[in-house]
């Protein structure tokens, strides 16, 4: 409990508006499923007393330590941090009528010139640079009329313009300025700000606040997008499972006791007190066998699914993983052969043979199989997961031979890569494995991904 | 060690951890001091090996403070953590006094045998009360670190390490001592903190804490540093080694780092791959000092195999490139 209570004279001491200011952050925060309780709140004011608040570093890391609990809060914290005080600070310049200064006697601005300051200053990572750069390079567009007037395609088309490229994209490799990632980020979130800054200008008025778009939180999904991001939302997974099992193991209350050790200790006392033993739970070690539709309707999701599994692969023992489009091809020693995700994928793709003729999936076909060829080991400690959006592209979805597989496995779960929204739209026939399933999941976000592990981990399902 | 008084200022914080041999970023530094300005807990959260733990020993030689750690575990109680009456002394202490009863008591005994049983009763319940007054007291209580951090008379520096190991209960056991400074024992009545400790819990995150505990908590996320913090770390551990040297090395670990490998290599390792390199006296990373040495990085078969293959192959290409950079020499 904080005793501490925000009295006027304690917020009297900040600069007016800001308590108001805070609070109405703090009110986003929560928006944004941030748990920021009145405690939290009282917290950030206490801490910014001690800190001044007119140093931005100090100012935001106070914020944080006090209002984001955890990595992924910190995210969103970041996010929200930026855009509110952007909004802020915009917001009260356009009450006050002030403008950034135009550039207007700097004449025709040398394109050539440009980029190289642009990439010059990406490649030392000189922030303020990048940010007056970013000013200039947008200037030089709006004199050439090719803005479009939506932020994000402009964005774009600067970017492409001043011939920024990433180093895994650059064609010449010996090339002194091959960008890195992360500075290229900045550069555009500083071309994107300042667009949005321009347009507010332009237009005199706030755009409308939106909520953080759940695109923003999904799991990254198109192939095109970097692998590392995928690993990273895997990376926290892998810590879970690791440990899985483990935290079930402390004292339970329904633990069996254990008869020869509690006459043992007892002996140390002579029985009074008596102190009972139990028997140390063991962790409930799953056999999993995990399916994975790679097909193209889930090509997105797939890529995911795949280095979901090469998690798996790192914390169970035993474990079976199995692709499959058509046909279904078992690539447990794919995995435990190769460590690299890449190599995996390749060879996945190569020597999966999944694909047949069509190269559409065929639910009915591979249930069918799998229970002919692999059912058979299956026993009711064994769980069984499927990774797939149970788009059959109109074929018979053989349920019954799904029923048979779910029956002989102790568990059987489905991970469906579309929102539940979509569900049996269309070609989908989730509806129809969905009865036979301990549990059927949408699985777009790390968020449900985590719930899932949740339940394989032994725990219970939530009610959502 | 006197106990230095509270910190002016972050920058304060930042030179004093420096000075005891902790290069503590923005954000570490910056909690730390609000730790100590506040009296907060710091919940510090980040892979294994960036130097969770360390910071707490570091603030604990900064301030001057004693360090007490609880090092948490599955199956970790209130007994092993907060306090144990201590049953063998109490035993004791009873078998005494009933040995010195019988000569005072044993008198009227005999006398009335037949409702003995009824007439002790009044006569042993005043020496039951004194008994268990007397058993119940300080002397025959153990105490564990979570009440020794509180009832000290000197401020201590607590650290709770690995608290994601531990189960909810205790958790939910920890959050009246980290929000109050308070642990209430039935039989005393509650003891509270006479000096307020600096609290520092870590968690590898392997489990989602409690809202409650977070709540109570300053929030830190530490995480490996950048190459340049990381130099300078290298360098305070073994300042004997060449710069030029440091850096390869670091940026070698940072390339392991962004592999996918099972364990990446932490902090300490670097420091050991360091000084392990000055024992071979290396003047160079080259693909045949890493072979040799690369097991004081990476410790697991698979992800050997990996780094080899992957780092390897670059440092081979890099030496090419230096020895045609170089010319013929």
């Amino acid at each position: 409990m904080s005793t501490e209570a925000s009295e006027p004279d304690q917020l009297a001491a900040l600069p007016p508006g800001l308590a108001a200011r805070l609070i109405a952050f703090c009110e986003e925060l929560r928006a944004e499923g941030l748990s920021v309780g009145t405690s939290e709140i009282l917290d950030a004011f206490e801490a910014l007393e001690a800190v001044p608040w007119t140093e931005p570093a100090d100012f935001r890391e106070t914020m944080a330590a006090t209002l984001a609990k955890s990595q992924e809060d910190r995210r969103i914290f970041e996010l929200l941090f930026d855009r509110y005080f952007f909004r802020a600070a915009e917001a009260e310049a356009l009450r006050q009528g002030i403008s950034e200064q135009r550039h207007d006697g700097m004449g025709q601005i040398d394109l050539d010139e440009l980029r190289e300051a642009v990439r010059q200053a990406i490649a030392d990572g000189r922030d303020g640079e990048m940010r007056d750069l970013a000013r200039l390079a947008i200037e030089a567009f709006g004199r050439r009329g090719e803005g479009s007037g939506v932020i994000g395609v402009d964005v774009q088309r600067i970017r492409r313009t001043l011939g920024l490229q990433t180093q895994g994209r650059a064609q010449t490799e010996d090339e002194v300025l091959t960008l890195d990632r992360e500075s290229l980020n900045q550069f555009e979130r500083h071309l994107r700000r300042e667009l949005e800054r321009d347009l507010i200008e332009r237009t005199e008025r706030m755009p409308p606040s939106r909520p953080l778009a759940d695109l923003d939180r999904a799991l990254p999904t198109s192939p095109s997008q970097d692998l590392a991001a995928v690993h990273r939302a895997v990376a926290q997974l892998k810590r879970r499972l690791a440990t899985l099992g483990h935290e079930q193991r402390g004292r339970r209350r329904s633990s069996v006791v254990d008869v020869r050790r509690t006459m043992r200790a007892s002996l140390e006392t002579g029985g009074v007190p008596l102190r009972l033993k139990h028997r140390p739970r063991r962790p409930r070690r799953p056999e999993i066998y995990v399916l994975c539709d790679v097909s193209t309707s889930v090509t997105s999701a797939s890529m995911f699914f795949l280095s979901v599994l090469h998690a798996l692969h790192d914390s169970f023992r035993k474990l079976r993983s199995f692709v499959f489009i058509e046909r279904i091809s078992e690539v447990t020693d794919v995995f435990s052969d190769e460590r690299d995700f890449r190599a995996i994928s390749s060879k996945i793709s190569s020597e999966g043979g999944v694909a047949d003729v069509s190269g559409y999936t065929d639910y009915g076909r591979v249930w069918l199989e799998f229970l002919s060829e692999i059912s058979e080991d299956l026993d009711p400690r064994s769980t069984v997961i499927v990774l797939g959006d149970a788009r059959t592209n109109g074929r018979e979805p053989h349920a019954a031979a799904f029923a048979q597989v779910s029956r002989r496995a102790g568990r059987t779960f489905w991970l469906n890569p579309e929102p539940k929204l979509y569900w049996n739209y269309g070609d989908s026939v989730m509806s129809a494995y969905e009865p036979h399933c301990d549990g059927a999941f949408e699985c777009w976000t790390t968020r449900h991904l985590e719930t899932f592990v949740n339940v394989i981990a032994g725990g219970v399902v939530p009610a959502e | 060690m006197g106990e230095t008084a509270a910190p002016d200022s972050v920058a304060d914080v930042r030179k004093a951890l420096a000075v005891v041999g902790y290069l503590a970023d923005e954000s570490a530094s910056l909690v730390s001091y609000l730790a100590q300005q506040l009296g907060k807990p710091v919940l510090v959260e980040g892979p294994a090996g960036v130097g969770k733990t360390e910071l707490a020993k570091a603030l604990s030689r900064a301030t001057g403070r004693e360090l007490i750690r609880l090092q948490c575990y599955e199956g970790l109680d209130e007994a092993k953590a907060l306090y144990e009456w201590n049953y063998r002394k109490q035993l004791l202490r009873i078998q005494a006094g009933s040995q010195q009863m019988p000569a005072t008591s044993s008198a009227p005994r005999p006398g009335a045998a037949g409702s003995g049983a009824d007439e002790v009763a009044p006569d042993d319940s005043g020496s039951w009360t004194e008994v268990q007054e007397d058993i119940f007291g300080e002397e025959f209580l153990l105490t564990r670190p979570l009440l020794r951090a509180i009832s000290t008379p000197t401020p201590v520096v607590l650290l709770i390490d690995e608290i994601d190991k531990t189960d909810q209960e205790f958790e939910a056991m920890l959050l009246e001592v980290l929000s109050d400074f308070q642990i209430s024992i039935p039989e005393l009545g509650v003891i509270e903190a006479r000096t307020r400790p600096i609290v520092v819990l870590t968690s590898n995150n392997s489990r989602e804490l409690t809202e409650a505990l977070k709540r109570r908590c300053l929030y830190l996320w530490l995480d490996y540093p950048e190459v340049e913090r990381e130099m300078e770390i290298v360098r305070l551990h073994s300042p004997e080694l060449d710069e030029k040297l440091t850096r390869r090395l670091v940026e070698v670990v940072h390339m392991i780092r962004a592999l996918d490998v099972k364990k990446p290599p932490s902090i300490a390792e670097s420091i050991d791959w360091a000084r392990a390199l000055l024992l071979l006296g290396a003047d160079d990373i080259d693909r045949d000092v890493f072979d040799k040495t690369m097991s004081i990085i990476v410790k697991h078969r698979s992800d050997l195999e990996l780094v080899a293959e992957r780092v390897g192959v670059k440092l081979d290409a890099e030496g090419k490139l230096d020895l045609g950079r170089a010319g013929p020499r």
